[in-house]
């Protein structure tokens, strides 16, 4: 094979029509990728697109069903990830591959495949990290760690085995707007090295200002390339989804109706070894408003979300109140029962159970709220009138699904996600509480949920939406609080909020509730 | 006196130091071995056995670990590639060593078995209160101490460990990162069940060199509540086994004086000491769950 | 060659039913293969094992009697285990059920009325959900691991049996048996139809226990909740379900049952206390539930197939010789069967012949 096609000098990795496939599903199908050297070589798609598959096979994770891939013009096998390493390939994964229990020298150390000293791996991981101005303490255990430093980690191992070409996958999504700006440089500098990188992101403004060129996938095709510096967002957008996305209508909240939720001083001791503990949290929620409350991952959004829900009791009655009512000692299925609904982080194992059908999901969260609805006396479950409300459900909120009545765990992940909104839109809730609405959801799915939970609050119902995606909660949100480190700014009003202000809030500038000067009375 | 009572604890401690430094190997890369008993019990027979029928206990021991090995190999072989529950799979391997170690042992019964001599270096073994101690014991108490070391050594000093416990703590990590998950946790299953083979060898060629029907009695289950009560560490699992050796002496020593409490009673105080310790142990929970090996009886299928 | 496990969309409904079937398959071809061993004629041992105890009207009746405590302990075990509560010591909540039960015929033998009987029948339950409350306690109270301290106290129970038989409950006229006096008449329970075999109401509450726990599972809230439970905890308790009370229902319904089985096993087909009341029912009843697929309806069959090995096991010492420890490893073959077969509910299995993968290598190393 003299005359390969693949062979190009210019050009550091070479794809070729690489297919993988997962049962009836093309998660890539004929894709094609180039990366030139010491380029930052952008892969834009929408969540389940076929990104995440597309570099696991690059890095060796996944094993492709056809194709060919090309290393400075050599055509390779990846089979696995020591494989990937050898040839010069570094990763950083979006959900990290560390481990909580061991140091940070100790993960370092896990991925180089030489027998050098602990010792001298948290050495130059500590010199190396510094260099790069991402300082680290490699002796620190990483369950300790946030989720910024531990992003460093992954990003210092994957330096230390000086790659050629070094894959980030969603690096953003953790990182506060300001520790994305430092991240950005330190990848320039990477690229003046002469390194190439491929950037995985569906954030279109990072991509235009740090990416020299672009692919775009769609249901596991590339569906263009382009020069992403001289697009608009929109175009891109476009290109992304297919179609026009069009974002949720919003119309600002006439009158603040009553109070319908409140959080009191609420404090929680940290559940479990590297949780984070609630610290002194006051809010107001009102009828007919969407609050947001943004923070990146890991500063107590789980913990909050489980205080106000019931799933964690506090030890005042008064910590937390549902319509006036003290409700701080009751369970989940009481404060349901004052009108409130919740909508969990993890969709499969906690907002649903993955090995139940889709109706004995709804009987979930609804066993107890809907009088004898579902449930008739002496405990009889009522699957007749339970499978009618599931269809309702699945009609209303555009479910798609392969089966009647599949398993939890059949779905996608956003028409799950549309199921467990519908589900507890289908009570007509008076406060809602929502842990990350759309994440891993479709655009379109995304936009339906979005405009559904405005529409709950333009008809009186107090929303509380906590979310990692910021762009999201400027859509929607009357006001926006932030989180950081277990405690919880004041909510901002929209008209005031910026990307800056809420950055450093993120960041743990400025601690909102505690400044005087913008006391709101 | 004193020498002889301690040396009669060692003894006793011994069969559980080996079996439960084997399965905190096992439980370190993740996996959930629960059926130790039924891999010891036929260790147990399958030394009596082949050191019958050849006269040479060593043989015997040799049998054992390889039998106990097998027999770790079909619990691997469901757990790891079939990924069955750990749980249910390790009563199953339980199960079905007391049957078939009953089946294949019924010759046995009665007959006198080998007894492993003891070491004896001269000078050093006859030097007074200690000699015996030290220098005087079966060869398969200083195996346990010298595995005890290994064990302890490996997981905490080398790379090798360190990959392990990487896959007990994140096995998705692991996979992720090029770990081979399933091929290291075949060898640490593997190597439990070879200690559990060696532990049962102790019991029927050392401390009661005959067969009897379960002989075991619930040694390979208190192992496995060794291994949660030294929280996962070898040195700890010394402490702990020759903590319950004392129980058991103690109690036997009790029966023979004849304190005035029925014998039975006395007999159930190991037992009891078990749940005790248990319970102590894991009342502190945050302590539990830092040291709990993160992925240990999760099922794990890699993407492929 | 190597083995992969391809993840199928939804549980597959023809394994679910299959793979007993299939697991009873296998075990037969493996015992067979264990006889030729063992000298003796497959067939022949087979047909001893199970077609011979099938062919008479009293062995059937024998058959019952075997089968009832299993099926008592196993859907018991059934709630346990789906619900993910870990109980392997039904062996030690028989025991004592079957020792409080036992408190009325043996301490007060002159207490004779028709009252007896059911009082007998509720402290065995009581005292079998009260042995089964321990590991309970311990594990919502100290976060103390069930499976271990639920068999531990198996051994503290037949220790504790040993010696009541022994001392304080001997037989005063018993020449010095380890046994106790027998029970009276009104201690007895009866059978189902004396005319043609032993076969007592033992067998008539196992059935009533599982199609009674069969209902609760399949249509009540609570049976929802034991599958929730079990399945995703942090659902559960999204769902307002209380973990702690979860643990504290399934260990007492299985203890009680287990007690329940314990009591009506003594008084029933024993008719007295001895050192030695079970032949590992409690461990068996492991087999029987999971090899019933935790369904308490399977339960009935499995329960019957199980107690079917048991006799067999004395047919065939008696006929060819074989001894009867066989019968538990055939039974530890079985549940290993079951397991690996239950595989292909979720899964299905994928041989990749290394000549394949060689292939690809080759062409793409040109």
């Amino acid at each position: 094979m003299d005359t390969t096609p693949l062979a190009n000098g210019r050009n550091l990795l070479e794809v070729r029509g690489l297919t993988k496939v997962f049962g009836t599903l093309k998660a890539c199908d004929q894709v094609d990728l180039t990366i030139a050297k010491g380029e930052i070589h952008a892969l834009l798609g929408e969540n389940g697109a076929g990104k995440s598959t597309l570099v696991k096979m690059l890095f060796g994770s996944l094993e492709p069903n056809a194709g060919e891939i090309a290393w400075n013009g050599q055509p390779v096998r990846i089979t696995s990830p020591g494989v990937a390493k050898k040839l010069g390939i570094g990763m950083v994964f979006q959900h990290f591959s560390l481990f909580e229990a061991l140091t940070a020298a100790e993960n370092i150390a896990l991925s180089l495949a030489d027998d050098t000293p602990i010792s001298t791996i948290a050495a130059k991981a500590r010199a190396l990290s510094y260099s790069y101005g991402l300082p680290l303490d490699p002796d620190s255990l990483v369950g300790d760690l946030s989720v910024g430093e531990r992003q460093r980690i992954e990003i210092i191992r994957c330096l230390l085995q000086t790659p050629d070409l070094i894959i980030l996958d969603e690096p953003t999504s953790v990182l506060t707007p300001q520790e994305a700006d430092k991240l950005f440089e330190t990848l320039e500098r990477l690229r003046a090295e002469g390194k190439s990188i491929l950037y995985i992101s569906h954030r279109l403004d990072e991509v235009r200002r740090l990416c020299d060129s672009a692919t775009i996938m769609r249901h596991g095709k590339v569906v263009g390339h382009c020069n992403p510096r001289v697009e608009t967002p929109s175009s891109l957008a476009r290109m992304m989804v297919g179609t026009e996305v069009k974002n949720a209508e919003r119309t600002t909240a006439s009158v603040r109706g009553e109070e319908l939720l409140s959080i009191c001083g609420m404090s929680r001791k940290p559940a479990g070894p590297f949780s984070m503990p609630l610290k002194n949290i006051w809010l107001s929620v009102a009828g007919g408003e969407v609050i947001g409350i943004a923070g990146v991952a890991g500063n107590g959004q789980g913990e909050l979300f489980e205080a106000i829900s019931g799933e964690a009791l506090q030890e005042s009655a008064d910590a937390v109140r549902i319509r006036g009512k003290s409700a701080g000692r009751m369970g989940i299925s009481a404060r349901r029962l004052l009108g409130a609904a919740f909508v969990p982080e993890e969709r499969l194992g906690h907002g649903a159970a993955p090995r139940l059908r889709l109706s004995d999901n709804l009987l979930l969260s609804r066993h107890s709220t809907d009088g004898k609805a579902f449930v008739g006396t002496g405990g009889m479950v009522k699957s007749g009138a339970i499978q009618k409300a599931a269809q309702r459900i699945i009609e209303v909120m555009d479910v798609r699904k392969s089966a009647p009545d599949p398993e939890a765990a059949a779905l996608s992940g956003g028409n799950l996600q549309k199921f467990i909104i519908g589900r507890e839109l289908d009570r007509n809730p008076s406060v809602m509480v929502v842990n990350q609405p759309t994440w891993g959801v479709d655009a379109g799915a995304a936009a339906r949920i979005r405009q559904a939970l405005i529409e709950l609050a333009r008809n009186g119902s107090a929303v509380l939406v906590i979310s990692q995606d910021l762009d999201e909660l400027f859509e929607i949100s009357d006001a926006i609080a932030v989180m950081h480190n277990g405690e919880l700014s004041k909510p901002i009003p929209i008209a005031e909020a910026t990307l800056e202000r809420i950055g450093l809030l993120m960041g743990g500038a400025e601690p909102g509730h505690l400044d005087p000067a913008k006391e709101v009375a | 006196m004193f020498e002889d009572i301690l040396i009669t604890i060692a003894t006793a401690a011994t069969p559980l130091l080996i079996a439960a430094v084997g399965e905190v190997v096992v439980e370190r890369s993740g996996v959930l071995n629960l059926g130790v008993e039924g891999m010891m019990v036929m260790g147990a027979v399958t030394g009596f056995g082949v050191a019958l029928t050849t006269g040479s206990p060593w043989l015997g021991v040799v049998a054992a670990i390889i039998v106990g090995m097998l027999f770790s190999l079909l619990f691997g072989f469901l757990t790891l590639t079939l990924v069955t529950n750990q749980v249910a799979t390790g009563l199953a391997l339980t199960l079905l060593g007391l049957g078939l170690s009953g089946m294949l042992g019924e010759g046995f019964v009665g007959l006198p078995g080998i007894k492993m001599s003891y070491l004896h270096i001269p000078y050093l073994t006859d030097v007074p209160y200690i000699g015996r101690l030290f220098f005087g014991q079966d060869p398969l108490f200083y195996v346990s101490i010298l595995l005890t070391a290994g064990v302890a050594w490996f997981l905490f000093r080398s790379r090798a460990g360190l990959t392990l416990r990487s896959i007990g703590d994140n096995h998705t990590s692991a996979h992720a990162l090029g770990i081979k998950v399933i091929g290291i946790r075949y060898l640490a299953v593997m190597f439990g069940g070879a200690c559990a083979g060696l532990a049962g060898a102790y019991l029927s060629l050392i401390y009661t060199p005959q067969w009897i029907e379960n002989m075991t009695a619930g040694r390979g289950w208190i192992a496995l509540a060794l291994v949660v009560f030294a929280s996962w560490r070898p040195w700890r699992v010394l402490a702990g086994a020759y903590l319950f050796g004392a129980v058991s002496i103690g109690q036997l020593h009790a029966q023979a004086l004849g304190v005035g409490v029925p014998s039975q009673l006395l007999s159930s105080l190991p037992y009891l000491a078990t749940v005790v310790v248990l319970v102590l142990i894991s009342r502190n929970r945050r302590l539990t769950m830092v040291n709990t090996p993160a992925s240990l009886g999760r099922p794990f299928v890699p993407d492929r | 060659m190597r083995i992969e496990l391809v993840k199928r969309p939804e549980r597959s409904k023809l394994f679910a039913a299959l793979s007993p079937f299939i697991a009873l398959g296998l075990t037969l071809i493996a015992g067979a293969i264990m006889f030729s061993l063992l000298g003796k004629s497959p067939v022949e041992a087979l047909y001893y094992y199970f077609i011979d105890p099938l062919r008479e009207v009293w062995s059937l009746h024998e058959l019952a009697v075997k089968a009832a405590p299993l099926i008592l302990i196993a859907v018991g075990l059934s709630i346990c285990y789906l619900s993910n509560n870990w109980n392997i010591g039904a062996e030690g909540q028989f025991i004592i059920g079957a020792i409080t039960g036992s408190i009325l015929p043996v301490m007060f033998p002159d207490f004779q009325s028709w009252i007896v009987l059911p009082l007998m029948l509720l402290m065995g339950v009581a005292g079998g959900a009260a042995y089964g409350a321990i590991p309970a306690y311990l594990k919502v109270r100290f976060n103390t691991n069930e499976i271990l301290t639920s068999l531990m106290l198996v051994y503290v129970a037949q220790l504790f049996l040993d010696w009541m038989v022994r001392g304080p409950w001997r037989n005063p006229a018993g020449m010095n048996f380890p046994e106790t006096r027998t029970f009276s008449p009104s201690a007895v329970l009866p059978e189902i139809w004396s005319a043609s075999g032993r076969a007592n109401w033992g067998f008539v509450f196992a059935i009533v226990a599982a199609v009674a726990l069969w209902f609760m599972l399949s249509r009540t809230l609570r049976g929802f909740e034991v599958q929730v439970l079990g399945q995703s905890p942090r659902a559960g308790k999204f769902a307002g379900f209380s973990q702690s009370r979860m643990v504290f229902f399934a260990f007492l319904v299985s203890g009680g049952l287990a007690g329940l089985a314990g009591i009506s096993e003594v008084s029933g087909a024993i008719g007295q206390l001895r050192p030695t009341i079970s032949p590992g029912y409690g461990f068996a009843a492991i087999i029987v539930a999971f090899l019933g697929r935790l369904n308490p309806l399977g339960i009935i069959a499995a329960g019957l197939v199980l107690a079917l090995s048991y006799l067999g096991g004395e047919a065939a010492q008696i006929s060819i010789g074989v001894s009867d420890k066989v019968v538990r490893a055939f039974q530890g073959m079985l549940l290993f069967f079951v397991l690996a077969c239950d595989t292909l509910i979720l899964y299905r299995i994928r041989f990749v012949g290394a000549s394949a993968a060689k292939t690809v290598e080759a062409r793409q190393n040109v």
